[in-house]
């Protein structure tokens, strides 16, 4: 009787802890299939304070007026955000709407984990006609499949303080990039041994330059760096190697800086010991935040009196799995993420341009003294339509490191670079 | 009495079925955690599923025979070997050179033994992080400074092709040493002071105790130490991702392990196919040295 009463329990126990669990699974799908008036979907990006709290705010004002809709938002951190992403996409679960960086939607669309906008809403003529063209690398086979509340470029930003410490003028940067190599030179300081007490100049290509050589030098010393629909190499030519060798001597004979002074370029300009840097808006806050740096912005320097700029966007896109009502409230929320109010919002919050040209383009924004200079590259910028962002920034690290490491000439290091960029690009093509 | 032995046995055997319901817990979460992923590499690796796709497309052995063909894995093979031809007999000299002393020493051996000790309990990430630090140009790294401060030229440390890896294997040395020191010194403990002063008798000297002595009864700690040492080198990893700039193992691979390969592979490039290629090929290494270094030793008694 003992004996078989202790099963017995034993039994039970076992499983009325299995039961609980189920009763919970239950519990919980009941309670949302109940609240059937009000449908909630899920907005996921990558936690940057500012970014966070300003979309709290637009679903605020979107719930309000939209009081059938609840939108929850989930953040993570950005180093993980990619694989969360990635491994939320087997399961089929995860966001309704998802802010993704422009060069992982290769990626996402050819899983299938993304669905076209629909045309109804966001027409290709809709889009072309309001937006900075720069958003086409969000269109693939025809459709686009994402659409940015904000865009990035690049500008050249100084330290005003150590331009006058140096004999230059605070309140004039240099607007060739001859004058960019003169003023640094006379920014630099060494010890007797040669070695850096401040530099230039970034040359931080693991950073944003690695944009600057691929986006702005190549095109400047008049090459391109892909053929027109990005499946190409063409920078392994005479326009690739002489913009490659302009970038390697600003440390090798310039002597301007080097890579990793103060460990790298935003610490070494924070820290004040750098005079000029090379940057994107979203790193206004972050100097903004010292008082005791005094800095301007300006546009990237021109050459032979030809500017060009590198743009990049986070885009929001709605995911396959969303369909009936939930697609329908997604479409909504989209439109809000990607209106005039949210994009002002956005540019006084997050430090990020507007993605619709006409309001970029106002007076007080194109004018505005930190804001404008990358507004005004935008007119002239392309993004680079990445395959694999990681993989094709390392080629151009490889290369220099090849040259100054290894003493391997620009010309091979550049088509080394090439070969293995394309190996990058023939694996994705070729796979379509 | 039959009765009573009857109840006691019937008590005994419920402890015994509490006693593997409570056992069972950690066994289901192995077999599901740790034992179940590991097989399903294998099957993994024969595929070229990235992630995202729903389908795992069936391959064969294309990924082992593209790992042939990849020079860079071969150099992270290479890097791998280098970490624990290097590594290892390095830490576990010095591990003996300190814990050897510290048994000798009458005073302060406690203070002795928590110094060596404390970079071992150390979070790796923070150490490598510190001596990132140091090892960086002037005018942030101190070792930089220091060699200016006394006229030499400065180092390239972590940028260099070929000194990168003797500074990252410096620090993993300096945060290892501690932890074989302390099992030394627990072997040494264990070594009866019969023989010693039997031998002493004799009219031995310190290098006959060593020796003749100390190093022979060693030999189970010293197994013990080579194969989990090795292992722990062969699996270098946290160390060189925060170390090397935004963890690529660089400069031009010349750092990164394997195992950071297999890493990048599987959770950046979403190569899963390839990485499990790897960690098959990984796992096979780990499991042959394990045998061959069991079957020395042992053979040798």
């Amino acid at each position: 009787m003992m004996k078989n009463g202790g099963r017995i329990l034993l039994l039970v126990l076992v499983l009325s802890m299995f039961m609980t669990g189920f009763l919970f699974a239950q519990g919980g799908k009941e309670e949302a299939a109940g609240e059937s008036e009000v449908t909630e979907i899920v907005y996921w990006q990558y936690f940057y304070e500012t970014k966070e709290q300003t979309v709290s705010k637009l679903i605020e004002m979107f719930e309000a007026e939209n009081p059938d809709i609840k939108v929850v938002q989930q953040t993570f951190p950005y180093e993980q955000y990619n694989t969360k992403v990635a491994s939320s996409v087997p399961s089929g679960e995860g966001a309704n709407i998802i802010n993704l960086y422009y060069g992982w939607l290769p990626t996402y669309i050819d899983s299938g984990y993304l669905q076209p906008l629909p045309e109804s809403k966001f027409s290709n003529e809709f889009i072309e006609s309001e937006f900075f063209p720069l958003v086409g690398a969000a269109k693939f086979d025809g459709s686009y499949y994402a659409l940015p509340t904000a865009v990035r470029s690049l500008a050249l930003f100084w330290n005003k303080k150590l331009f006058a410490e140096a004999g230059l003028d605070p309140e004039v940067p240099p607007s060739t990039v001859e004058e960019l190599v003169a003023f640094a030179k006379q920014l630099t300081e060494t010890d007797k041994s040669g070695n850096y007490l401040q530099t230039g100049m970034t040359q931080e290509l693991r950073a944003q330059l690695h944009h600057w050589v691929r986006e702005v030098l190549i095109r400047q010393f008049g090459g391109t760096p892909y053929n027109e629909d990005g499946t190409q190499v063409t920078y392994n030519s005479q326009a690739g190697y002489d913009a490659f060798d302009f970038f390697v001597k600003l440390n090798t004979e310039e002597n301007i800086g080097m890579p990793n002074f103060m460990t790298d370029d935003v610490t070494a300009f924070k820290s004040q010991m750098m005079g000029m840097t090379i940057d994107g808006s979203f790193r206004l806050g972050t100097f903004d935040a010292l008082e005791e740096l005094d800095y301007g912005v300006t546009e990237l320097p021109s050459m032979n009196g030809e500017r060009y700029n590198f743009a990049s966007f986070w885009a929001n896109g709605i995911t396959s799995f969303t369909t009936g009502k939930e697609l329908e409230a997604s479409v909504k929320f989209l439109d809000y993420l990607t209106s005039e109010t949210a994009m002002s919002m956005w540019l006084e919050n997050v430090g990020e341009l507007p993605a619709k040209k006409a309001l970029a383009m106002k007076d007080e924004f194109k004018n505005n003294p930190k804001y404008g200079p990358f507004i005004r590259g935008l007119e002239y910028a392309n993004a680079t339509k990445f395959i694999d962002e990681t993989a094709q920034r390392m080629v151009w690290i490889d290369a220099y490191d090849e040259v100054l490491l290894n003493g391997m000439s620009i010309k091979d290091a550049v088509d080394q670079a090439a070969a293995t960029e394309q190996a990058v690009l023939d694996k994705y093509y070729s796979g379509k | 009495m039959i009765q009573e032995s009857a109840s006691r046995r019937s008590l005994e055997r419920t402890k015994r079925i509490w006693a593997y319901l409570f056992l069972i817990v950690p066994v289901i979460f192995y077999v599901s955690i740790r034992f179940y992923p590991t097989l399903q590499a294998f099957f993994l690796s024969l595929t070229n599923w990235d992630i995202v796709s729903k389908d795992k497309e069936f391959i064969g052995l294309t990924n082992y025979r593209n790992l042939f063909k990849d020079e860079v894995f071969w150099k992270t093979l290479g890097n791998t070997g280098k970490y624990v031809i290097y590594g290892l007999p390095t830490s576990l000299l010095l591990g003996f050179i300190i814990a050897y002393n510290i048994d000798r020493v009458k005073r302060g051996s406690e203070i002795f033994k928590a110094v060596y000790f404390i970079p071992y309990i150390t979070s790796m990430v923070a150490i490598a992080w510190v001596w990132r630090w140091l090892y960086q140009p002037a005018p942030i790294g101190v070792f930089n400074k220091i060699l200016i401060a006394v006229g030499l030229p400065q180092q390239k440390f972590l940028f260099s092709q070929t000194q990168a890896i003797f500074s990252i294997l410096a620090t993993t040395i300096w945060a290892d040493v501690g932890f074989q020191m302390i099992i030394f010194l627990a072997g040494i403990k264990q070594i009866s002071r019969q023989y010693y002063e039997a031998a002493e008798i004799d009219g031995a000297n310190n290098r006959n105790l060593l020796f003749r002595i100390t190093l022979p009864l060693l030999k189970p700690t010293i197994v013990f130490l080579i194969v989990t040492g090795t292992i722990r080198y062969l699996r270098i990893f946290t160390q060189v991702l925060n170390m090397t700039y935004q963890g690529e193992g660089g400069p031009l691979n010349s750092t990164k392990p394997l195992v950071l390969y297999i890493y990048r592979s599987a959770f950046q490039q979403f190569d899963m196919g390839y990485a499990a290629a790897m960690t098959v090929i990984l796992f096979l290494i780990i499991l042959a040295i394990t045998l061959v270094q069991l079957r020395v030793m042992r053979s040798e008694d």
